[in-house]
């Protein structure tokens, strides 16, 4: 498998996602953590650029920090999957390696 | 699976150090090998055991050292990175002629090499920072 | 000479990429991570050092750092090559929306479009960003 691509960054104060889904080649994972969450809402701005990226790459959610920044799996983009920590170290393992967006 | 950690940021500034604990302790449970825990830039700051956070906050460095503890973990700070930032073992004390030492249980301080040691070593690498 | 805690593992050669994405002197981001690149290059691995976004403003010409009170460590890039660090790559797309050529950089490096950084990160086996 290809790589996981872990991002942490809001996408409305930096461009982090965009980098992210700029150099991630089709079937990469695209997983959205700590404040990087913010990107997995539908509604936003950026809603529709993470619906468009769903044609090539799963994209995952960690919940925790979902539920930790007041929102909930109805405010999440239908098919971006949440995934727990646990979650989160599957991912590590099923890609073959991780680059974090920092 | 092997997997190694790198923590380039401080506790508390940053969620950085929460969310490498969480994925230790997933990975831990999950029966996965921690080669290693690396922490490098402000990260170095994970491990001193000086810090006390109010009584109602988490205390981070307290729960690394829990994990190491508890599953053999080993924990290593940078040793270029802790000298910047005025964390000491007591050998480093001693060869710095400082008054004292403050690294936390668990934890040790070693070159940038087991950085990359643990990459070779790792199927896995995740990092966490800001 | 070599530290005790350089001292070079058993093990296989990886491919390492050190994805460099920050400006220098605001953070230490840069300094430190061209640390971790100068002590990984004893360790004979396969070495890339990429720059991308900000990261492309680290090998910028004429820095002149005296005013800001702060060591420039751009010099030290150009020293890569005695340490047997030659793959060095820029992405054009990052050069170019900052108003950069090759010509502005104190290193001879290739530059390759998003499309073919992207290739390149899927080859390697360790990807070290900070």
């Amino acid at each position: 498998m290809a790589m996981l691509h872990t991002i942490n960054k809001s996408p409305f104060e930096r461009r982090t996602l965009d980098a992210a889904l700029r150099h991630a080649v089709k079937g990469s994972g695209i997983l959205l953590i700590e404040d990087g969450v913010y990107a997995a809402f539908d509604g936003t701005i950026v809603a529709d650029k993470v619906k468009a990226a769903m044609a090539d790459h799963e994209i995952y959610v960690l919940g925790p920090d979902v539920s930790a920044r007041g929102m909930s799996e109805e405010h999440v983009i239908s098919g971006v999957k949440i995934v727990d920590y646990d979650g989160f170290v599957d991912l590590v393992t099923q890609y073959d390696k991780v680059q974090s967006w920092l | 699976m092997k997997l190694s950690i790198l923590v380039n940021e401080g506790p508390y500034q940053h969620q950085a150090a929460d969310t490498a604990i969480q994925f230790t302790k997933a990975a831990v449970a999950k029966g996965h090998e921690i080669f290693r825990v690396f922490f490098y830039h402000d990260g170095v700051n994970n491990g001193t055991r000086f810090a006390v956070p109010p009584q109602d906050d988490r205390n981070i460095t307290a729960q690394w050292t829990a994990l190491a503890e508890e599953h053999n973990l080993d924990l290593v700070l940078c040793i270029a990175a802790a000298q910047r930032r005025g964390i000491l073992d007591e050998n480093e004390a001693k060869r710095q002629g400082k008054d004292g030492n403050n690294i936390a249980p668990g934890f040790r301080i070693s070159g940038l090499g087991q950085l990359i040691e643990a990459g070779i070593q790792s199927e896995r690498l995740v990092i966490f920072g800001d | 000479m070599a530290e005790p805690w350089e001292d070079e593992p058993e093990g296989p050669v990886r491919k390492f990429m050190y994805v460099n994405r920050r400006a220098p002197y605001g953070t230490i981001y840069a300094l430190e991570s061209l640390e971790v690149v100068l002590i990984a290059a004893a360790f004979e691995q396969d070495v890339t050092l990429v720059f991308m976004d900000d990261g492309v403003f680290q090998i910028k010409k004429g820095q002149s750092t005296e005013a800001i009170g702060v060591k420039n460590f751009s010099p030290t890039y150009r020293a890569l090559e005695g340490y047997d660090v030659e793959k060095l790559y820029v992405e054009r797309e990052s050069l170019e929306s900052r108003g950069l050529t090759t010509d502005d950089l104190v290193v001879p490096v290739q530059v390759l479009d998003k499309d073919q950084l992207a290739a390149l990160m899927e080859e390697q086996e360790v990807i070290l960003s900070f």
